[in-house]
């Protein structure tokens, strides 16, 4: 298969140059509008905006984008550590189904992913509306009312309930192929259920974690549907910053933000990989 | 412990099927109302049918969405047939690290960052209406890539490598060697990789909002302007058309992957039966 240098390029050469125009200068482009202003002259000034643009909030004055900015995280982080919450245990009971079981569990958790989100999301604010499904429910069943829509509970049931499938299928697909031999193993050298779980299947699931919790986290961060739909426009997210100025035109403070969005995410997505490595070779403490 | 997994079960897809039974209900409404049923009409199917505008973005969703798979399923296939032959474990490397920027970057900044570089040549040619059908197109075919190349290189690494030599030992060019020998043994890759190609083109919201035209809506694009102002059951009944389409073709391509499998079952069971 050693075949002579020549033909690589012949293959790969379109990839790589298309690849370069739009996967690579693309990103070159978002820190290029960042760092200029309307001019297209070096500037700080859109930086600077992000960091220090005060507002009024009541009666205090907030940092308006650092705000969002938190917002955004707080409430990805929230989504995603539910999501974890509901998809490990629901991976782990798909992998031990039969297998028919299984491929109508696999089909089931695929349909919501190929349709359409938008309409899908606007269906939950028909279901959480003051007026809406649940509440007329909840009235039928006696027991009062909830108000949910507008509130960053929305907006988290919103991201949970879009993004919950991308945490369930990588953990299933690494359950699904663990080597039964080591379960067995750890049972004959007198672990119990917990013991087999904590010792066996845990840290060895951890890279499918690692990728759900990238699928969730990082779409969930970077949203602007759920928050403008779910959260009544109260709530914006970083994403609805993103694309407020894109809508207004301000693409070099659009391309700050997506800068500084890019920035934090490889960061935060780094840290989450050494952390999930340590569980994953330590179990508990090394 | 079996009871309790059951419900858990049971509730998760509750809470991922309600919307969907919810909006299913609903495209059936007589009335306007997406929260007050008050009888049974094909009302908004009607409608729909008469939508001009919303037929046409779902002619331009197929269009676009079959275009980007078949330019980004032969360019990522050859891509991925490259790459397994590339020597240099730096250039290798580095060829993975960019492909892996589309799937890993949030899609707001992936659309936003083509948004800005086809607006940036746009004004240096002079044009202002610089996002089209072509740029959406570009967008589409840069994240579908990624999908091809990560479905196909695993099937290129499990192939005997022996087999395009032995097809060039008996005669063949190293081009039809390629298309004899390698194609057909890669051949499950590259299709899982299109399907996977034309169904992320396909429900692509965020890079079309970002690089798409005025002249040029797809089917997302045209719902998320549609939930700007109210909505009607029309956009339900989409929806549910949708979800019978996608439901029928799962079943079709579960059916006939269970069929397949029998019938390479009993393939296995007549060879071992004239082995012996």
């Amino acid at each position: 298969m050693k075949t002579k240098g020549k033909p690589v390029w012949g293959l790969l050469g379109p990839y790589a140059l298309w690849a370069a125009v739009f996967i690579v200068v693309p990103l070159v482009f978002v820190a290029y509008y960042a760092f200029t202003d309307n001019n297209f002259t070096f500037t700080l000034d859109n930086l600077i905006r992000f960091f220090n643009d005060r507002s009024q909030m009541g009666d205090t004055e907030v940092r308006t984008y650092m705000l969002i900015f938190w917002r955004s995280l707080k409430l990805a982080l929230i989504s995603t550590v539910i999501c974890l919450l509901l998809g490990y245990p629901l991976a782990y009971i798909m992998s031990r189904a039969s297998d028919r079981n299984q491929k109508i569990m696999m089909t089931m958790l695929m349909i919501p992913m190929w349709m359409n989100f938008l309409i899908r999301t606007y269906a939950w604010m028909t279901i959480l509306q003051d007026t809406g499904l649940l509440n007329g429910l909840l009235s039928k069943l006696g027991l009062g009312s909830v108000h949910i829509i507008g509130t960053e509970g929305a907006v988290v049931i919103g991201m949970v309930y879009d993004y919950l499938p991308y945490m369930v299928l990588p953990i299933y697909s690494v359950m699904a192929k663990l080597d039964i031999r080591l379960i067995e193993a750890a049972r004959d050298l007198g672990c119990n259920n917990y013991g087999v779980l904590k010792r066996v299947i845990f840290p060895l699931s951890m890279p499918g974690v690692l990728s759900g919790i990238n699928m969730v986290l990082i779409p969930s961060v970077s949203t602007f549907y759920i928050s403008q739909k779910l959260g009544n426009g109260k709530f914006f997210l970083i994403g609805d910053a993103i694309e407020g100025q894109y809508v207004a035109n301000n693409l070099h403070f659009a391309a700050a933000m997506a800068f500084i969005l890019m920035i934090i995410l490889l960061v935060m997505m780094a840290f989450i990989k050494k952390f999930t490595n340590n569980m994953a070779y330590g179990g508990e403490e090394i | 412990m079996k009871t309790a997994s059951r419900i858990f079960t049971a509730l998760v897809f509750i809470f991922l099927f309600a919307p969907i039974a919810i909006l299913i209900v609903f495209s059936f409404n007589d009335a306007k109302s997406l929260s007050v049923f008050s009888g049974f009409s094909f009302r908004w199917y009607r409608e729909l049918v008469y939508d001009d505008a919303t037929l046409e973005s779902v002619r331009n969703t197929l269009i676009l969405a079959l275009s980007a798979t078949v330019i980004s399923t032969i360019m990522g296939t050859a891509a991925a047939v490259g790459i397994n032959r590339l020597r240099s474990k730096w250039i290798k490397s580095a060829i993975n690290t960019v492909t892996d920027i589309p799937m890993t970057n949030p899609d707001i900044i992936t659309g936003i960052s083509l948004m800005l570089m086809f607006v940036f040549f746009g004004r240096m040619f002079g044009r202002s209406d610089s996002l089209s059908f072509t740029t959406m197109l570009l967008s589409h075919v840069t994240f579908c890539l990624p999908y091809v190349i990560l479905q196909v290189l695993p099937k290129l690494r499990q192939m005997d490598p022996s087999l395009p030599e032995a097809a060039q030992d008996l005669g063949c060019t190293p081009v039809r060697a390629f298309f004899k020998a390698t194609i057909p043994e890669i051949m499950p890759g590259v299709i899982t990789g299109a399907i996977m190609a034309f169904t992320m083109s396909l429900d692509d919201f965020v890079i079309s909002y970002f690089t798409s035209g005025a002249g040029f809506q797809t089917l997302p694009v045209r719902i998320y302007n549609m939930t700007k102002k109210t909505v009607t059951p029309k956009m339900y009944a989409l929806a549910t058309i949708i979800f019978f389409v996608i439901l029928t073709m799962l079943i079709i391509s579960n059916f006939s992957d269970e069929s397949a499998s029998e019938k390479r079952k009993t393939k296995r069971n007549n060879r071992k039966a004239i082995k012996k």
